[in-house]
């Protein structure tokens, strides 16, 4: 049974892998932000599966703040935002799409290289996740540094956040719940700030979902 | 619980929940005109609590307070104390600035009561990071601390001033994501240890078994960390929000960033970096703070002749002097270490000495541009003074106290690393140069006529009543300087004593 479970959760982070993918390349921005929500949501059934594995009570709670937040409430907010501001285009990708997938390619190898000698030493449940999650981490960054508007670049960021809450299931048993309420917290004021400044640079502007590029010096 | 751990416990109360409560307060009454002077009294409360509570921990040893969630020893303190005070003087400075700026009209009622709130909340968290025994409370508070600081640099919501926040955001969340990262490699390091509870991340678990952690992991979990608070320290290659949100943000701020927040991140960097070296046993970490550092120092360097915005050479020097100090304390050993120490103090008084003249030359010449500055010397001498001073100290000359921090550190690289020590000190004369011809040309060249068509309110009053406003306002800044100035020229007994206690905490 347990054999089972484990093997469930190297699937689950797998697929969180694929969805890492799936944002990466995604045109649109109301479909990159249910892929968001998605990929929260396998972190939600990881969670909630490495806690009733390891009897860790304090996961299940992690899994509920993570569904809470990251499955509902900033997906909402976002989606609130794209209809206000009527951001919803295409994305201007700096490079194109097919090389950003083949970099994501060779970031997974890389990262799968980084992380083995490291995962053979973990305690906890599947040594396969802490590669797939500084894959997610590292696709995120690439993410980061291919799109020029904001909604993508926060989503990147978030993208990169499951990335560690993952590696934080996998490899211990998840972080104390002080310092996740804490890392929530965070996470909520700043999509909070990234609402009152799209709003404002939407306001300010005739061409919305500014870029954070423009005017980038030294 | 004894005396002496219930004063203890008290004053690190007041150091945490003054600017807490304040911050609150002020998110409602920030902006009456009397929030100014609470701003003020707070951060007074904030700061006399922690230079009390150094005193304390310097006589009676490392406090450990409720069950083990803060945790203060000499290093802490220290850096306490100076971020407090440098807080406190920031706050006397900011009294005059938001007069002058509110007098024109620059921020609206909201946007003052934001400022205010949010100056103390930065407060909050920087004693936060400073006092958090958990490595992952740590992480809370510096993205705590990141966060209040967007919402100041976009406080004006002016293009530039948006564009340089969401920079800000960016960079700074992508990079502490990746110490979120290294917190929970080190977590797994330690649970491999003491097994998964919540003792796993507190900082004084960790050191006590630092030389049994997997070197593997932490190898990469401080690589990871060093990424993620490098980037708040303003490390080249991740810099590149620093000057943005120097020249952008309102620069009372400005100055708790450069001199406060970039220390802060520092500190955490050392705590990581200690574990790391029992880890490890080699020095790989400091090496790597070392090569971050001497990138640091040359890119600045050869960047700053090419400013043209006050704020942002300031911006530019503090860069460099993050280089130095990650030098400095990449080296290790006492010497080194102790000379990091004091080159953390000088920098963080004399570069937020001169954020303060910088804002008082800026807001006299309605222009941030170098080249709109010029004549301050025959204008506004004290504050031409207080520029030429800070000047001095900040650029390592004597007898300032950054002169014999800079100069032990360069000693101690030329002994082990020659090369890197030749590159070091070519960095600094192109630094010297560019700095001095620009700040040259501010105070002496041709007077400036048409700066008196844009006359801060205060500037129309005439004789003795202009010369003490002067004088006043220079205040924090030559404070700072005279600070900086008694440390360059002898040590007290007692600063020693502290110094040599932080050092030990350091280089073990």
């Amino acid at each position: 049974m347990n054999a089972l479970a484990l093997q469930f959760i190297d699937l689950l982070a797998a697929v969180s892998l694929l969805l890492a993918f799936a944002l990466l390349i995604q045109r649109r921005f109301s479909a990159m932000i249910d892929f968001y929500a998605t990929q929260s949501l396998v972190l939600v059934i990881t969670t909630s599966l490495a806690g009733w594995m390891t009897g860790q009570r304090h996961l299940y709670l992690s899994a509920a703040l993570t569904f809470v937040l990251k499955v509902v409430l900033i997906p909402v907010l976002m989606h609130t935002l794209l209809r206000r501001l009527h951001l919803d285009s295409t994305v201007d990708t700096v490079v194109k799409l097919p090389t950003t997938l083949l970099m994501g390619l060779l970031l997974v190898i890389f990262a799968f290289g980084v992380a083995r000698p490291i995962a053979q030493l973990s305690t906890a449940l599947a040594s396969g996740t802490l590669g797939i999650a500084l894959a997610g981490v590292l696709i995120g960054f690439l993410m980061m540094i291919t799109r020029s508007r904001a909604i993508p670049q926060v989503l990147a960021f978030l993208a990169m956040e499951n990335g560690v809450f993952l590696a934080a299931t996998g490899v211990t048993h998840g972080m104390p719940m002080v310092v996740e309420l804490g890392i929530a917290v965070d996470v909520l004021i700043g999509i909070l700030i990234l609402g009152v400044f799209l709003s404002h640079l939407h306001s300010a502007a005739p061409s919305p979902g500014a870029t954070a590029r423009e005017g980038d010096g030294a | 619980m004894n005396a002496t751990a219930s004063t203890a416990l008290f004053l690190l109360a007041c150091v945490l929940l003054a600017p807490l409560i304040a911050a609150v307060i002020l998110g409602f009454i920030g902006d009456r005109p009397g929030a100014r002077l609470f701003n003020v009294a707070a951060s007074t409360v904030t700061a006399g609590a922690a230079l009390l509570l150094a005193a304390h921990i310097i006589k009676h040893g490392p406090v450990l307070a409720l069950s083990e969630a803060f945790h203060l020893d000499a290093l802490s303190a220290l850096v306490l104390a100076i971020t407090t005070f440098v807080t406190l003087t920031t706050s006397l400075h900011s009294v005059d600035y938001m007069h002058t700026e509110c007098a024109r009209g620059r921020f609206s009622r909201a946007q003052q009561r934001i400022y205010h709130a949010m100056f103390q909340f930065i407060a909050f968290a920087l004693g936060l990071a400073l006092s958090a025994n958990n490595m992952g409370i740590l992480w809370v508070a510096m993205e705590g601390a990141t966060l209040a600081t967007v919402l100041i640099v976009s406080l004006d919501r002016s293009r530039p001033a948006l564009q340089a926040a969401w920079k800000f955001f960016v960079l700074c969340g992508v990079g502490i994501l990746q110490a979120l990262f290294g917190t929970v490699l080190l977590y797994m390091a330690a649970e491999r240890v003491i097994g998964a509870d919540e003792g796993a991340l507190l900082w004084t678990h960790l050191a006590a078994i630092r030389t049994r952690l997997d070197p593997q992991i932490i190898t990469l979990a401080f690589a990871l960390l060093f990424v993620g608070y490098g980037t708040k320290m303003g490390l080249v290659p991740f810099h590149g929000w620093l000057p943005d949100a120097h020249a952008e943000g309102p620069t009372p701020v400005t100055a708790v960033l450069s001199g406060l927040l970039l220390g802060v991140a520092l500190h955490a960097i050392l705590r990581c970096k200690i574990l790391a070296d029992g880890a490890l046993q080699t020095p790989v970490a400091g090496q790597l703070m070392i090569g971050f550092g001497l990138l640091s120092v040359l890119l600045a360097a050869l960047l700053l002749a090419r400013q043209q915005d006050l704020r942002k050479l300031l911006a530019w020097s503090s860069v460099e002097h993050m280089g130095i100090l990650a030098i400095a304390f990449g080296l290790g050993g006492a010497a080194a270490t102790l000379a990091g120490l004091m080159h953390l103090l000088g920098h963080a008084l004399v570069k937020s000495g001169l954020y303060f003249s910088a804002a008082q030359a800026v807001q006299w010449s309605g222009t941030g541009q170098i080249s709109g500055i010029r004549g301050l010397l025959g204008a506004r001498p004290t504050l031409a003074w207080s520029l030429l001073l800070g000047t001095i100290a900040i650029l390592g000359l004597p007898p300032f106290s950054l002169f014999p921090s800079e100069f032990m550190t360069i000693s101690i690289l030329l002994q082990r690393m020659p090369w890197a020590a030749a590159a070091l000190l070519v960095a600094l004369v192109i630094a010297f140069a560019s700095i001095t011809l620009q700040v040259r040309n501010m105070t002496l060249g041709e007077a400036q006529v048409e700066a008196a068509a844009s006359p801060g309110p205060g500037h129309h009053r005439v004789g003795p009543l202009k010369r003490i406003d002067a004088i006043v306002g220079a205040a924090p800044a030559l404070v700072h300087l005279a600070i900086a100035l008694l440390l360059g020229l002898a040590l007290p007994a007692w600063a020693e004593n502290w110094l040599r206690q932080a050092v030990a905490v350091v280089a073990g």
